[in-house]
């Protein structure tokens, strides 16, 4: 064009145009449909085949579901309520409620108990789980074991206590020694609470009855609850082991160390089914005949050796990614070796560790399940073994273990999106 | 001072783990409760009820040694084994009794070191197949897909059986009877095969039990029996006489319904001496002189325990077949009581 | 060490054992290591006393004996006369063998399913999502039995395929899929076949050959060989010209149903498949979430430098993503392959025989020989686990930046 176009041309346009709307292709819904399902042909068939996929799912499930009958009693009547139409029969999971939950062989009068044991687990675990939590829940946490405890495996109140009384004996015995040497103070809380335990446990055989709740032996746990309960009692047993295992590790004695490096490979290195044979056919010969322990303590000292060595390898890392300059300032504050690691090193390493942690924590949730094959009727055994073998619920597969996934699936995925808030949380460096 | 102590607490172990295996007698009587080991479910032979108590022909031996030891046939603690777990139970001091429809053999006896103290039920391995496969001997089996409930000496016997018969077959191991169920009946094996009496009971749980034959061949001779530890020989002879007198009830006639009135005594010097109103049985035993009335009284005589648990009237159905009594041209025959 | 700390040697007490710390720890060491022996002692003598009251004795000779018992799947000769020992045997190779299959299939599925978790496909990656949660979460035992329930409930049984109208018919002729596993044609090889896989193989390396002659001389001259259609025809001329010309010797063998199964052709067990497919499908969703951290790991900027090279997507992937992915993708990639061939022992649940089926559990039932094959059982693993962690440190060795 011409540099003196203002003569040139009839008409000149002084004022800006309106914005014009972006074309259909370019704005809104089909815009990001573009650029999120249709960009380019591969993309395109991905998509197709990905919604194919999700209508096979949705209209086959949905009639499945939307037709479920809940109320029946056997399998055949479900059908026939049914009357050859497609539905779910989730009336094994009504009628079999309790023993999915609790087995086949907990009193039933006492299913408020491990009720009420888990409620309190959750009150226990917000002080520990949920940094804003009032910190005088704690004492209630400390106290849970032993509540825990008695309402599951009922028996007196003594028992319990009188552990309770010892453990507090021994706590305050280390604090009393504690100024001398933190090893002294470990010594003597040890020793207090072993005496006071031992005297102390006269008492509950002279009082059998005291505020005493229907006693269930251990092997007549089940169902979901043996699943939590191992779950639980192993993954907080295994954290004190496993930390003492990654310091003996890391530690500069050499006894020490290839004793922990030892263990730790030995127990990685074999499936945890090969350790649960152990604890159901070989264990026993290590004992006195007389010793009597039974089955799921035997399971309970397998799966916590398991579990602390793999925890132990996590905290390891966890010691390992922290500067060195800790340490140093540590030894050069004049702190021992105790002081140093309580006060400096494993705050910080254990925060570290945290995703690791809970990792193994869900591994280690999820492997509880392999205690069926043991023949001990956890969920999984219950399903596989009185309820898929009885004459009613004979061939109910889908119904009974989409509802052992969907247990496994909230609990695992709830307790992995957790770490990754917590991890967000403790993220205390400037990034 | 710790070490001490640890040494100690060892040392009073050790004492204990070495002195314990002499005396089980003592120790139940001292724990007031028979540690009995089980099957984890066979109806029948011990399965828990609907109320969670254990009931079966089994269990029914188990509680007639408690009645006779302990004077109370509830004082029992079942432990529910596996194939698997079943011998380390019993070695390892766990169980004081197994009574798991067991098979009695040259090698458990004398190389597993266990002591079989009599034949409670006289089975043999045989087949169940679905009607519709119309197969009426197990000759006709060439080429099936059988499926074997693993633990027991099954396998062993199948393996014998088709070999000697030169017959191929494909195996499919099962742990436990009720995983191997649905897999039977949805038709990923065409057979079936364990003890003839499990096979009953299985068929018995079915929907339709009518749809299914036990074929007429039994491979195998399995006496099944309670067993104790070898080497301590009172406990053995206290399970063993109870077992027989169990026995000899029936034959003599006597039951739970007459004990109370046989047990003040008869013109049978035998009965006599059975119940205690005649001789010292029950000391030589150590245990007091109306240990076999209790035994009796706890679920009846061997006939009563049948045919409460798996006789003809109930769903197992089984007849008595070697299991009568010898004078019946069965195969139970009590050593006399003197 | 200054002279004040030092103390004059002449006066070494007992306390110091405890309160000078450089002979503390010999302290430490000595009572740890007392009370370790003190624990095997105590342990060793219950085992002692109590195999001594069962009248029984730790010995081995059972692996010699006859094992008594079949196996279905065997991978090396065996009958049921065959020793313990071999039984073992059998039971090392379908371990192997599962745990062989099972990584290759979690790879492949792995790698994709990472691969597609970052795609920018909305749908695809959302569906990505849901499948590593569902599969991550959920244990892997109760995948191996859903898989084997369905299997036998959902397909059809060899009774389907009979009669004159059935229910079921066979895919191609040649496929069955039962409840039982599958049946696939197997082949035969004749007695000239040997030439005929000569030729293949022969064709195979000479793909090699062309691939690495047309690299040379791109880089020698900058001259652009065309490999691709030379590699098919290489590929699949001379092996079939071979293969016409000396009369067809290798031919399939299709299964039939005879009698209660199909026999014939190459079958694999519903217990195989469904161990494999579990194992699969479960270790997958963990590879995938390497995977992906893999790829996320390497810095946005190397592939923005090699977008500016003027690099095709594809070959930024090939040539300058996954390379430096893989150094973070295979440590753990290896350890879940370590994962999966410990979770193979769960064959003991679909009665699959590995090893755990054969000696920690039928060769244990049969000779009671708890303490011995448990012993065995746990030193296979151990074996296993510690030959992939040697390899995983060499591969960690060859990988590392070579810094100077």
């Amino acid at each position: 064009m011409s540099d003196t176009h203002a003569q040139s041309v009839a008409y000149v346009r002084d004022t800006m145009l309106p914005e014009q709307a972006p074309p259909v292709t370019e704005a809104g819904v089909i815009k990001w449909m573009r650029e999120n399902l249709f960009k380019g042909w591969f993309n395109s068939i991905l998509t197709i085949v990905s919604l194919y996929f999700i209508y096979q799912i949705v209209t086959g499930a949905f009639p499945w579901f939307a037709n479920g009958i809940w109320s029946t009693s056997s399998l055949a009547e479900c059908r026939e309520v049914l009357d050859g139409a497609t539905g779910a029969c989730f009336s094994v999971l009504t009628e079999r409620w309790n023993q999915l939950l609790f087995g086949f062989k907990y009193p039933s009068e006492g299913y408020w108990r491990p009720t009420l044991a888990f409620v309190f687990l959750i009150v226990a675990l917000a002080p520990a789980l949920y940094p804003a939590a009032p910190r005088k829940m704690l004492f209630f946490t400390g106290l849970y074991p032993f509540i825990a405890f008695w309402l599951i495996w009922g028996g007196t109140i003594l028992i319990p206590l009188m552990v309770l009384i010892g453990v507090i004996a021994g706590y305050f015995a280390f604090k009393r020694f504690e100024r001398q040497s933190f090893a002294m103070g470990m010594l003597a809380g040890l020793l207090a609470a072993v005496v006071v335990i031992w005297a102390g446990g006269l008492i509950p055989s002279l009082l059998p009855g005291f505020l005493a709740l229907e006693a269930v032996p251990s092997r007549d746990l089940g169902g979901f609850m043996l699943n939590m309960i191992l779950g639980t009692v192993c993954v907080s047993l295994s954290l004190p082991i496993g930390i003492l295992l990654a310091l003996g590790r890391q530690s500069s004695m050499p006894i020490i160390k290839w004793i922990c490096v030892i263990f730790i490979e030995f127990i990685r290195g074999v499936p945890l089914i090969t350790l649960l044979f152990v604890a159901n056919v070989v264990l026993a010969y290590f004992f006195p005949p007389d010793a009597n322990i039974d089955l799921v303590l035997r399971v309970i000292i397998m799966i916590t050796m398991f579990a602390s060595a793999y925890i132990a390898e996590v905290i390891r890392g966890g010691l390992a990614a922290l500067p060195r300059g800790q340490y140093e300032a540590a030894d050069s504050l004049g702190l021992d070796y105790a002081q140093s690691m309580r006060l400096i090193i494993l705050p910080q390493a254990l925060k570290i560790s945290i995703p690791g942690i809970v990792n193994v924590a869900v591994g280690l949730f999820k492997d509880t399940t392999l205690v069926s094959v043991i023949s001990m009727f956890d969920l999984v055994g219950m399903i596989r073994g009185p309820i898929l073998a009885s004459t009613e619920w004979n061939g109910v597969y889908w119904e009974l273990w989409g509802f052992a996934v969907f247990v496994f699936f909230i609990v695992c995925f709830s307790i992995s999106k957790y770490s990754q808030w917590l991890e967000r949380q403790l993220a205390t460096d400037h990034r | 001072m710790k070490k001490l102590a640890t040494l100690g607490v060892m040392t009073a172990a050790g004492l204990s783990a070495g002195a314990v295996s002499a005396a089980t007698l003592d120790d139940v009587m001292a724990r007031g409760q028979l540690n009995c080991g089980v099957t984890t479910g066979l109806v029948g032979f011990a399965a828990p009820n609907a109320n969670g108590e254990w009931d079966g022909f089994d269990v029914g031996v188990c509680r007639a040694v408690a009645a006779a030891v302990l004077g109370d046939p509830t004082a029992v603690e079942f432990v529910p084994t596996t194939g698997k777990t079943r011998f380390t139970a019993l070695a390892s001091g766990e169980i004081d009794l197994l009574a798991r429809n067991t098979t009695w053999t040259f090698s458990r006896d004398v190389d597993l070191g266990f002591e079989f103290v009599g034949i409670n039920y006289y089975d043999g391995q045989g087949f169940m197949v679905p009607k519709e496969l119309g197969v009426s001997s197990a000759k006709e089996l060439d080429g099936a897909t059988v499926c074997i409930q693993t633990g027991t000496t099954t396998e062993l016997n199948l393996a014998d059986y088709f070999r000697k018969n030169n017959l191929d077959y494909e195996p499919v191991p099962i742990e436990t009877n009720s995983e191997a169920q649905p897999l039977y009946l949805e038709g990923a094996c065409d057979v079936y095969t364990t003890d003839s009496s499990g096979l009953a009971a299985t068929r018995a749980a079915f929907e339709n039990p009518g749809d299914h034959v036990i074929l007429p061949e039994i491979i195998s001779k399995e006496p099944l029996g309670p067993l104790v530890r070898h080497g301590d020989n009172e406990w053995g002879d206290v399970a063993r006489w109870t077992l027989n007198a169990l026995i000899a009830a029936e034959e003599l006639g006597v039951t739970s319904a007459n004990i109370d009135e046989l047990a003040s005594g008869t013109n049978s010097p035998e009965i006599n001496r059975l119940l205690g109103t005649e001789g010292t049985l029950g000391d030589m035993l150590g245990l007091d002189a109306d240990w076999a009335v209790r035994a009796i009284k706890a679920g009846g005589n061997y006939g009563e325990l049948f045919e409460k648990n798996i006789g003809e009237n109930t769903p197992i159905g089984l007849a008595r077949g070697l299991n009568a009594q010898w004078t019946d041209g069965g195969l139970l025959y009590a050593p006399p009581f003197r | 060490m200054s002279s004040i700390s030092d103390p004059p040697s002449g006066s070494f007490q007992l306390s110091m054992l405890i309160n000078d710390t450089r002979y503390r720890s010999y302290t430490f060491q000595f009572v740890a290591l007392l009370l370790l022996i003190m624990a095997f002692a105590y342990l060793g003598y219950n085992l002692i006393s109590n195999l001594q009251a069962a009248g029984l004795n730790i010995s081995y000779q059972f692996l010699g004996e006859p094992a008594g018992y079949d196996i279905n799947q065997t991978l090396i000769p065996y009958t049921s006369q065959s020793t313990h020992w071999q039984a073992s045997l059998v039971g090392v190779l379908n371990t192997l063998l599962v745990a062989l299959l099972g990584c290759l299939m979690a790879t492949i599925i792995g790698v994709v399913v990472g691969v597609l978790r970052l795609s920018n496909n909305w749908l695809v990656r959302q569906l990505m999502s849901v499948y590593v949660e569902i599969f991550r979460n959920v244990p892997v035992l109760i995948w191996i039995l859903i898989i084997m329930a369905i299997f036998v409930a959902v397909l059809p049984q060899p009774r389907d395929f009979r009669g004159d109208d059935p229910e079921a018919t066979m895919v191609l002729g040649a496929f069955a899929f039962t409840g039982r596993g599958f049946y696939s044609p197997a082949p035969i090889f004749g007695p000239l076949s040997g030439i005929v896989i000569a030729v293949f193989l022969a064709s195979i390396a000479g793909i090699f050959a062309l691939r690495s002659y047309a690299k040379k001389a791109l880089f020698d001259r900058g001259q652009v060989i065309k490999t691709f259609w030379p590699s098919v025809a290489i590929f699949f001329l001379p092996t079939i010209i071979v293969y016409f010309v000396l009369g067809r010797p290798i031919t399939l063998e299709y299964p039939a149903l005879t009698g209660f199964n199909f026999q014939g052709g190459i079958f694999m067990r519903n217990s195989l498949i469904s161990l494999w497919f579990a194992l699969s499908i479960y270790t997958a969703a963990f590879i995938a979430e390497n995977v992906r951290a893999g790829i996320l790991a390497v810095s946005k900027g190397q592939t923005e430098a090699a977008a500016s090279l003027g690099l095709r997507p594809g070959r930024i992937m090939n040539l300058v993503v996954l390379p430096q992915a893989l150094r973070v993708i295979v440590p753990p990639l290896i350890s879940q392959y370590l994962n999966l061939t410990k979770n193979s022992s769960l064959a003991i649940a679909v009665g699959y025989m590995d090893l755990t089926g054969t000696l920690g559990g039928i060769t244990l039932n049969q000779t009671g020989r708890a303490i011995e094959a448990i012993f065995l059982l746990m030193l296979f693993y151990l074996a296993i686990s510690l030959a992939i962690s040697a390899i995983m440190n060499v591969y960690n060795n060859s990988v590392r930046l070579k810094e100077r």
